[in-house]
């Protein structure tokens, strides 16, 4: 394979500690090298430039049944916004739910290399990965949902949590999964009954368990198991007034757990997490109370969940969260995959600037943003396409980069959600580094990726260099010259070949899929003869059809890792 | 005639106004799966004016398969001397587009001001939203001589399409406001799911919805300024979404409805 030299970019690796050094960044064989000794080496002139490690997405859903109902759901989203196909790309439809191939080019343009979909229902495991497959350009993996499985309930309820590792070990390989995602635990169980969980102390009908006792067990498995990623949750309550004591409660449950200051639990879209107040008309920020928190901990990660005014899909694995939106919106609601150990629901919802709660939320995330002071806690995403569509990454990170342009806007917003907005008395503005980490090293770290998210030698060749010069262009003013360089990348390139030039595609990719393989130290816990009888008794699928083959997979990428049980 | 559809995105006074001849017959235009150009498919002659409001297109010869002819206009004359194709005069914003012969489909869908008047038919989705939107005729005036087709006004919110000829099934569902008029008949179904805005029908209905209730009679009724005298048997519905729209059915041309003037 070719080399490649990235010549006098100003590089910004938080990973490796480099803070817009000029540099040169040195790629052979889809790998980041020392240095290059063929003299046949292709150069990408990178002066006045930005050069970062390719864009890590911890957090989109961009791929599976709940997504493909949400296309279906929504012709009017896709024919304003058609992308022909063209010599190097195929033709698609965009917006808030693109279709696959549009999906990946999109990201690409923007400089993004890796995304991770972060709800796959056990059961249509397999056509998650049919659409990972035919999305391009971008590295992916898929986090099945665990919380409200059988397997995992009924050994959880009996404290037997080393099976229900065995059982999250085994769902891993057989779904090509990734990380273990929980979302409104114990509700999901209770939606498939029309109900739903009040708080983390609530009891799941008919297992007498509590979703405290559903986190902090799989909270365990996840350690037992050695998974790369950390539980990913998305808090019970979410979306309801005064739920921010349940987003705390949520990281306070696993606070012992935690050893080494590392993380074990990722807080996902914390915005939706983050509301005070006691119903819609007291409704107010929580931000200040979580970032505090999440300032005085080590052991959680979170991502914002930017809201963006604008007119998006809302799309979750939570069913009963679903159906209030539903209720709130009056738009059309489809509710599915109650019977694939999981739930779900999709109500399209238009963000508008008058409106005084969603200002609040738009509000909220930015404060979130930038009253957690560490930029390796707090992540940039916008829970694709619930808050917004990713296409809106540029605009938010003008917000993060500059006060202008986040007042600018908030002149324009509900004057009663201006007036308790905590944005006026915040000075931060992120600086290119910080940006890097949240929007790139960071979630590379917090997912264990070791070869993403730096330009160490041996790290993947995913690269975005942006047409902005750091020592010239001051963010917090030309912020429209920012959002410009980072809507199209001058270059992006994908384990060391260019694949986006000047925000155009010219080489399409495939991208791979991760997943991980555990190998269970005691072979006595093998799920698979147990699981077989499981299957026979309760599934309406055979246990052979369940198991996504590896070959299903176009480009797949297991990680090995060993457990403890 | 065309062998294949015509996509005429820039066939309006807006993209025409300020050109000359030669830039407008070098403006694209999809034939089936080739792009061409207006050169290739029409012959243009005349000449184009400074401003869109003072520009007149006129279509001659048989434009059935050209689709979008007007699409997005805000301002000028479009006349189609004979029927013009699917989703005319769609999203316009002003103007005014005459129609000679029949209309195709989605006529006006989505609009948002301006004026259509078509003196032949005029398919289904008369001034509708398109499929999955909930934003129908927001504005503006749609005239057909003739008869339209199924659910005319889908989703309208304000504005007044007025039909002269009669309608198929579904005038007026999910409709949200402004006002529909028909001067003939109608199929049934009317003002399905509708939760506001007033549908008249001045000729026979063979059924209004059990979901629609009867509300008084009145002897005359409102139209756009102009009164039209009934009496009219008024119905308040769509009772299923709780709807306040109203419905406005001929007496005289109905006596079949009269049993519902013991609920008076």
């Amino acid at each position: 394979m070719a080399e490649l030299l990235i010549k006098n970019g100003f590089v910004y690796d938080p990973i490796n500690g480099i803070n817009r050094e000029k540099m040169d960044v040195s790629v052979k064989d889809g790998k980041v090298v020392d240095k290059l000794s063929g003299k046949r080496k292709k150069i990408v002139d990178a002066t006045g430039m930005i050069v970062m490690p390719g864009g890590v997405d911890i957090h989109s859903h961009i791929a599976g049944p709940k997504v493909n109902a949400g296309r279906l759901l929504r012709p009017e989203d896709h024919y304003k916004d058609v992308e022909p196909k063209t010599e190097k790309t195929r033709a698609g439809v965009g917006r808030s739910v693109p279709s696959t191939f549009t999906t990946g080019y999109r990201y690409a343009r923007m400089g993004y290399t890796t995304v991770m979909e972060p709800a796959m229902p056990p059961l249509m495991a397999r056509h998650v990965h049919e659409e990972l497959n035919d999305t391009p350009m971008i590295d992916k993996a898929a986090f099945p949902l665990l919380n409200d499985c059988w397997f995992v309930l009924e050994p959880l309820q009996k404290g037997m949590i080393e099976d229900a590792a065995a059982y999250v070990a085994w769902t891993m390989e057989a779904t090509r999964g990734y990380a273990i995602k929980l979302v409104n635990p114990g509700g999901l169980e209770a939606w498939g009954f029309g109900r739903n969980v009040r708080n983390i102390d609530d009891t799941v009908p008919h297992f007498g368990i509590t979703p405290k006792e559903i986190i902090q067990g799989l909270c365990k498995v996840n350690k037992l198991l050695h998974l790369p990623h950390t539980i990913h949750v998305h808090t019970n309550n979410l979306g309801k007034p005064g739920n921010y004591e349940t987003c705390l409660e949520t990281m306070k449950c696993v606070e012992n757990l935690a050893n080494n200051d590392k993380p074990v639990m990722h807080v996902t879209h914390c915005q939706f997490s983050s509301f005070k107040g006691s119903d819609w008309r007291t409704f107010e920020s929580g931000a200040d109370e979580i970032a505090k928190y999440v300032n005085n901990h080590s052991h959680v990660t979170t991502d914002i969940g930017q809201v963006v005014f604008t007119d998006t899909t809302t799309m979750t694995a939570d069913g009963p969260f679903q159906y209030i939106l539903y209720q709130l919106s009056h738009n059309k609601w489809i509710n599915n995959d109650v019977e694939t150990e999981t739930s779900a629901g999709i109500v399209p919802f238009t963000y508008k600037r008058s409106s005084f709660v969603h200002a609040t939320q738009w509000s909220i995330g930015l404060e979130l943003a930038l009253l957690i002071k560490d930029p390796w806690k707090i992540y940039m995403t916008t829970d694709h396409p619930n808050a917004a569509p990713f296409i809106f990454y540029p605009k938010i990170i003008t917000w993060l980069m500059s006060r202008t342009a986040r007042e600018k806007l908030l002149n324009k917003v509900s004057k009663r959600a201006r007036h308790k907005s905590l944005l006026p008395t915040i000075d931060r503005e992120y600086t290119f580094y910080e940006l890097a980490i949240a929007t790139r090293a960071g979630q590379a770290k917090s997912l264990g990726l070791s070869n993403k998210g730096h330009l160490g030698v041996g790290a993947d060749a995913d690269i975005a260099v942006y047409n902005v010069n750091p020592e010239q262009v001051d963010p917090s003013k030309q912020y429209k010259l920012v959002r410009k360089a980072f809507k199209k990348a001058a270059y992006t390139i994908k384990d060391g070949q260019i694949v986006v030039r000047d925000g155009e595609i010219v080489k399409p990719v495939d991208g791979r899929t991760f997943w991980v393989k555990p190998e269970l130290s005691n072979p006595k816990m093998e799920m698979s003869p147990r699981l077989k009888e499981a299957f026979e008794d309760y599934y309406t699928v055979q246990y052979e059809n369940y198991i996504v083959p590896e070959h299903h997979l176009t480009n797949s990428h297991p990680i090995h890792i060993r457990t403890e049980v | 005639m065309f062998k294949a559809p015509v996509e005429a995105d820039y066939l309006s006074p807006d993209s025409f106004a300020g050109k000359t001849l030669g830039e407008i017959s070098k403006l694209p235009m999809w034939e089936g799966n080739k792009q061409r150009t207006i050169g290739e498919l029409f012959e243009i002659e005349g000449e184009p004016t400074a401003k869109p409001e003072e520009q007149s297109i006129h279509l001659h010869g048989d434009v059935s398969r050209v689709r979008r002819i007007g699409s997005g206009m805000s301002a000028g004359e479009i006349m189609v001397f004979g029927d013009a194709g699917l989703h005319t005069g769609e999203e316009m914003k002003g103007g005014k587009i005459t129609v000679g012969g029949n209309a195709d489909s989605w006529l006006g869908a989505m609009m948002k001001d301006g004026t259509i008047e078509v003196k032949g038919n005029a398919g289904d989705y008369v001034g509708a939203a398109y499929r999955g939107s909930v934003k129908g005729m927001r504005g503006g005036t749609i005239i057909i001589h003739g008869n339209a087709g199924n659910e005319l006004g889908c989703f309208m919110r304000k504005g007044l399409i007025k039909i002269y000829g009669s309608t198929a099934q579904f005038a007026g569902v999910h409709m949200r406001n402004g006002t529909i008029f028909i001067t003939g008949s109608s199929s049934g179904r009317v003002g399905a799911e509708m939760t506001g805005g007033k549908v008249i029908v001045n000729g026979r209905l063979n059924e209004v919805l059990p979901t629609f209730l009867i509300d008084s009679l009145k002897p005359k009724v409102k139209v756009d300024g102009e009164e039209i005298t009934g009496p009219f048997y008024m119905f308040i519905g769509d009772t299923v979404e709780e709807g306040e729209g109203k419905l406005y059915v001929s007496k005289a041309a109905n006596p079949h409805l009269k049993f519902y003037e013991q609920f008076l």
